[in-house]
């Protein structure tokens, strides 16, 4: 299962992407939601996928990260198979890992910083003292001080969810990162504050950075790459520079969110 | 004719085996859940918060249902062996009956409705706010830090509110015996020691701990699997409660078979 790299200088440099994805599919039932996804992520790259709502943009995070397992197709992490490990090398593999979910997906049991904490007290096993410093501090990074600390997550407003899930998916240092719909629901000047976080905590690790998003405004300031998915499968891909002549219709309708176009005549059809 | 018999027989194989996916997918779960819960890392903390919740809050339920359900047994029997002149019985006959069955099985059934609904909401809401997703990428397994933290509290709990609810139920029909019965309280007692032998009350407690286990192992089962938003979690809190009642009088009988059936 594991192919390793022929050499591990070639790999870095001639480009075992981080992520590489290969004829993804997964469906609910009858409903083809990924039919055969595609695509790369380099080291260090932050990319950004658009698409309509319901086109399987968290199902394609939740397939890499292996909480949904694929129907087939491959994910490459590092150059090593990753779909259908269990066990130990799962957890090996999620520890690259940091997620920020759509919802936040707070646990509403614990104060604001054991949220924060937690993958470094359960996943680390990092003593709580120390794991509840580090948590401040990665508070104090997205903007959250202490008083923040040890609130509830119910007592918080949509956007400080926002940015103690953010806390909470960089604590750890992973060396990938996905974001989900982060600015969605967001006020505008919010929206800015959630994606200069998002560039400024990617650049210090020097994470590679999986976004989604609906956002164009936020596509283009945390992208280096976008990737647009639609009817399963990647329709265009390239250097943000790039997308507003991408030359693809899908693209164009997306980003002046038009209602005429590609992608409404496929809605009404079906 | 032909098409509604094949539809027919279409059906019942579609039930037949929804139901054997249904039974694997409980079985792996239970098989998932005792191996997490018998095995390292243990989450201390996490365990005595659960027998808090399942045992000390139960507390209140377990007493007054006991108390009541000793003062009524008192007085049915009472009347019933009336009729065969063996009134002198009742002391004996009520403290075998709760220690050995009545104890359990209500103490077991107020908790399934208490307990099992909240473990059912509180770990569906956890499945559809994805929690459950965001404790597995932070290298978290749910069977461990969620699941074998509330089957080990409900089954050590259990026996203990049951053993409280059997001495608050003998009470109960102690005082109808005596201020309603006009039993003499020397006699009540002496009656209610006299035929009580341990197996009476370890059978009674080892059920106790069966049903904690199936109650909590219920409310995870229906919770874990929950979908569909605040709906799916109402559905799985019924059906937490529902099977966890029904697993428990089954289990009820087959213990007590072969606890006393030789
Ligand atoms: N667990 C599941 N069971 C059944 N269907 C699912 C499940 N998860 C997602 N789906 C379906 O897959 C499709 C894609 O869902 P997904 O959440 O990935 O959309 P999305 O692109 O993230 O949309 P949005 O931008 O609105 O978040 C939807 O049609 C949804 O109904
Ligand atoms: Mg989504």
């Amino acid at each position: 299962m594991n192919r390793l790299p022929k050499s591990p200088d070639l790999s870095r440099e001639a480009g075992t992407p981080k992520i590489r994805l290969r004829g993804l599919c997964k469906g609910f039932g009858p409903k083809r939601v990924l039919d055969g996804v595609d695509l790369d992520v380099a080291q260090g790259e932050s990319v950004v996928v658009i698409g309509g709502s319901g086109t399987g943009k968290s199902v394609l995070l939740k397939c890499i990260i292996g909480l949904m397992r694929p129907d087939a197709g491959s994910v490459e992490v590092d150059g090593v198979e990753v779909s259908g490990l269990r066990g130990a090398a799962l957890d090996d593999v999620r520890r690259k890992f940091g997620m920020l979910f759509q919802g936040a997906a707070l646990f509403d049991s614990l104060p604001v910083w054991e949220n924060v904490a937690f993958g470094l007290i359960e996943g680390r096993g990092m003593a709580r003292t120390e794991a509840r410093e580090s948590a401040l501090r990665d508070l104090a990074r997205v903007g959250l001080d202490e008083d923040v600390a040890g609130l509830s997550p119910a007592e918080l407003s949509g956007g400080m969810k926002k940015r103690v899930g953010l806390a909470r998916a960089i604590a750890t240092k992973p060396e990938i990162l996905f974001f989900d719909e982060p600015t969605t629901g967001l006020d505008p000047i919010m929206s800015d504050v959630i994606n200069d976080l998002i560039v400024k905590c990617t650049r210090e690790l020097g994470a590679t950075a999986v976004s989604i998003t609906h956002d164009m405004a936020s596509a283009r300031k945390i992208a280096d790459r976008v990737a647009m998915l639609h009817g399963g499968r990647i329709v265009w891909q390239g250097p943000v520079a790039d997308i507003d002549r991408s030359g693809s219709d899908f693209v164009e309708q997306f980003i002046h969110g038009r209602a005429n176009g590609p992608i409404h005549v496929e809605a009404a059809a079906r | 004719m032909v098409e509604a018999a094949a539809a027919f027989l279409a059906a019942i194989g579609r039930t037949t085996l929804n139901f054997f996916a249904v039974a694997g997918r409980l079985t792996t779960f239970a098989g998932r859940s005792i191996a997490a819960s018998v095995r390292p890392p243990f989450y201390p903390r996490l365990i005595a918060a659960q027998m808090v919740q399942i045992g000390y809050f139960s507390l209140p339920v377990v007493g007054l249902t006991a108390l009541f359900t000793g003062m009524v047994l008192a007085l049915q029997i009472f009347l019933g062996s009336a009729r065969f002149n063996a009134e002198s019985a009742v002391a004996s006959i009520v403290v075998i009956g709760i220690t050995r069955e009545l104890g359990p099985v209500i103490a077991g059934l107020m908790v399934a409705g208490r307990v099992g609904a909240a473990i059912a909401a509180e770990i569906g809401t956890m499945r559809v706010t994805e929690q459950i997703d965001a404790l597995e990428t932070l290298s978290t397994d749910p069977f461990r830090y969620l699941v074998a933290p509330r089957l080990l509290a409900a089954a050590v709990t259990l026996p203990v509110l049951v053993l409280i609810g059997d001495l608050v139920g003998v009470f109960g029909a102690y005082l109808v015996g005596v201020y309603k019965l006009g039993f003499s309280p020397a006699t009540y007692i002496q009656n209610t020691m006299d035929f009580l032998e341990t197996i009476d009350v370890v059978s009674g407690l080892v059920k106790a701990s069966v049903f904690g286990f199936l109650i909590a192992l219920m409310g995870c089962y229906h919770g874990y699997y929950s979908r569909g938003g605040a709906q799916g979690v109402g559905a799985a809190t019924t059906l937490a409660v529902v099977s966890a009642s029904i697993l428990l009088l089954s289990a009820d009988y087959v213990m007590t078979e072969l606890f006393f059936v030789q």
